[in-house]
């Protein structure tokens, strides 16, 4: 029998680790022939530790798993929620980028091949750069940590970089609240990483690539680290990449707590073991970026996207998706909410759809407030705009940024106010220093929505100015999009920037 | 989280600096061998780096600075992360973090008197759907409240 416990840190924050161990001891005592494997998340962070028994007849769930249930699991009279296939959760989505994710063992490349891992880097040898980049141009592939810019035109540009070297930097620096795709998809299934970084380095000829990894996954950190060197040693990188005669090597480099190294110009310069402060552009990154030289900048799902797009083919892919969106959206759905959890699927489902349906509502049972998307730099959107389909231009036109798509929810017992104090205070804690509207402007929002809070009526319009300010005096999106959390809870949930006022007069 | 009994000799220093002097843009590595091996980054090393890497002290001095993780002087024998970001805030987050402080009695970045635990701020470890999170040392902790997080705290010594 086999039985599969979650590695991924959420499950083991929440006790997989103890389940796994107690599941290993049950069933030395029993005698019974048991096989752990430690697989990544399914996306059911509510039912974890989500624990799957095979006897034979497919994947079975239980969840969530506790320490004393694990007797009844190994009887066979726990109660059990079906085929993990058949649960509903599962059976919506379109799994593209996460079709391996939490079936795996994260850390077996045979399983991975097994699954349909490294088709898409050997499609990719036989190829010249400038076809694989036309492939990821075709698919429609647009930036999924959080700007949506064209895959395919960033990787021409480095291309058609005349340059003695190029850099793969992979952007793993998932500061966003709300967000946690990257650490699943690296905890889970990090070859799919490697396959699309070797892939783009094929692409636009770069022979050395970097994951920028944040410091708070030290989870992700130890399966990444050892999956390169899984990797290294299958061939999969090195000196002759799968047989083709070409060269990529990588390695995990891992960040320092700094939330604006997720803008990618303050990344490079972290990497180069510089402060993380953001650089002017131009130059682009894609002609100079690491040591001033022509780099790709992805987020880990663009990059963790692209095996699957060579697998099944450009077209494919496209065939997902609204509009200019196209494929899949990782929607992480966070916060306040009955079924937390990640959830592929095409772009184009609605907010309302997402956070009531999908997600069940909040998980206090009251009404929804208030949902940010796309991070700590998201607008708050309110259920008058749950109509808004998930899709970049979609979310634009409503005052949002779709973002790395996270969604956190909230219920009728947030204070909107407080919650732009918050995005003031973070804007202030985490700016790099180098441009005044960020700096100076960050500090003194969070003092102007004290005053508001305080009953300063003319303090509103100030934070309005002050906000047009950070805006458009910016270089990077921490100043630049801090107004559109202040300013969506601002205008949307007015009574909570009234009510203050007027109890103070 | 290791920590050398002694005061570390250059030698020791050197053995962890060394090993990533060849690589592009080693300045990062090597503070966080450092941090791994001696709980913070040991004064003694600061000549050895700048030497190493031909910067300055100054430069050496603001790169340490900018980032939350690196300290120059031993945080307690735990650190206590406790998240503040949106997704723990919004299943009460906030209270938690202020009834463990109160508890303590220590701000943000504090250490008990007794040495045990330093409690700082975290934004986001990527469990927004089992918050409130927190990481004791290197290890996750979901959807928390005041009773484990008292047992925790309890475990760690405070």
């Amino acid at each position: 029998m086999k039985v599969y416990v979650p590695g991924d840190s959420a499950a083991k924050s929440v006790g997989a680790d103890d389940v796994a161990a107690a599941i290993a001891s049950e069933a030395a005592l029993r005698g019974l022939d048991v096989e752990i494997i430690r697989n990544g998340t399914r996306g059911m962070i509510w039912l974890e530790p989500l624990v799957e028994v095979d006897r034979g007849a497919g994947r079975e769930a239980f969840g969530p798993v506790t320490v004393a249930d694990v007797p009844g699991l190994l009887d066979g009279t726990l109660d059990g929620l079906g085929l993990t296939d058949d649960l509903e959760w599962m059976k919506r989505q379109t799994r593209l980028t996460f079709a391996r994710c939490g079936v795996i063992d994260p850390l077996s490349l045979a399983d991975y091949e097994a699954h349909g891992g490294l088709a898409g880097l050997r499609r990719a040898a036989a190829m010249t750069g400038a076809e694989i980049v036309e492939e990821v141009t075709a698919s429609g592939l647009r930036g999924r940590g959080g700007a949506g810019f064209p895959t395919g035109i960033k990787w021409k540009t480095v291309l058609e970089a005349d340059a003695p070297q190029k850099y793969i930097v992979c952007n793993a620096d998932e500061g966003d609240s709300g967000t946690f795709a990257d650490r699943m998809i690296m905890e889970g299934d990090p070859f799919t990483l490697i396959e699309g970084m070797a892939i783009a380095a094929l692409g636009v000829g770069a022979r050395k690539g970097y994951v920028y990894l944040r410091s708070e996954y030290p989870d992700a950190i130890a399966v990444m680290t050892k999956a390169v060197d899984l990797a290294r040693k299958a061939g999969v990188l090195g000196a002759d990449l799968l047989g083709s005669g070409r060269t990529f090597d990588m390695e995990i480099r891992v960040g320092a707590g700094a939330y604006v190294c997720g803008e990618e110009t303050s990344l490079l310069n972290s990497l180069e073991g510089k402060r993380g402060v953001v650089r002017a552009k131009p130059p682009l990154p894609a002609l100079e970026g690491f040591l001033g030289r022509p780099t790709v900048v992805n987020n880990v799902i663009s990059l963790a996207t692209v095996p699957v797009i060579f697998e099944k083919g450009a077209q494919a892919y496209a065939d997902f998706g609204l509009g200019r969106s196209r494929g899949t959206a990782t929607l992480q759905i966070a916060g306040n909410v009955k079924r937390g959890g990640l959830f592929e699927t095409a772009f184009g489902i609605s907010l309302g759809d997402v956070v009531n349906d999908i997600g069940g509502g909040t998980a206090t049972g009251r009404p929804v407030k208030a949902v940010q998307v796309g991070g700590p730099l998201g607008a708050y959107m309110p259920v008058s705009k749950f109509d808004t389909p998930m899709g970049y231009e979609e979310f634009d036109q409503n005052g949002g940024l779709i973002g790395h798509a996270g969604l956190v929810v909230f219920d009728d017992q947030a204070d909107m106010l407080q919650m732009a104090r918050f995005a003031m205070e973070f804007c202030a804690i985490e700016s790099c220093g180098k441009c005044t509207p960020c700096r100076i402007g960050a500090v003194r929002g969070v003092e102007t929505i004290d005053r508001i809070a305080a009953g300063d009526a003319g303090a509103q319009e100030l934070l309005t100015d002050l906000c047009e300010t950070m805006k458009d005096g910016s270089l990077c999106a921490l100043g630049g999009f801090t107004p559109f959390p202040v300013m969506s809870a601002l205008t949307q949930f007015p009574d909570d920037f009234a009510t203050k006022q007027e109890a103070a007069e | 989280m290791t920590r050398h009994a002694a005061a570390p000799t250059v030698a020791e220093l050197s053995d962890l600096i060394a090993p990533h002097l060849h690589l592009e843009g080693p300045l990062l590595p090597i503070l966080h061998a450092l941090q791994d091996a001696f709980g913070h980054v040991p004064e003694a090393a600061m000549p050895l780096i700048t030497e190493a890497l031909n910067i300055t002290r100054a430069e050496l001095h603001g790169v340490m600075s900018f980032y939350h993780d690196f300290r120059d002087v031993p945080a307690g024998r735990h650190v206590v992360k406790i998240c503040r970001a949106e997704a723990c805030q919004a299943v009460g987050g906030t209270e938690l973090a202020e009834a463990t402080l109160a508890r303590l009695g220590v701000a943000w970045h504090g250490t008990t008197a007794n040495g045990a635990v330093t409690i700082e701020p975290v934004y986001c470890l990527g469990l927004c759907a089992c918050g409130p999170a927190a990481m004791v040392d290197d290890k996750v902790i979901g959807r928390l409240d005041s009773v484990r997080m008292d047992a925790l705290l309890a475990e760690a010594g405070a």
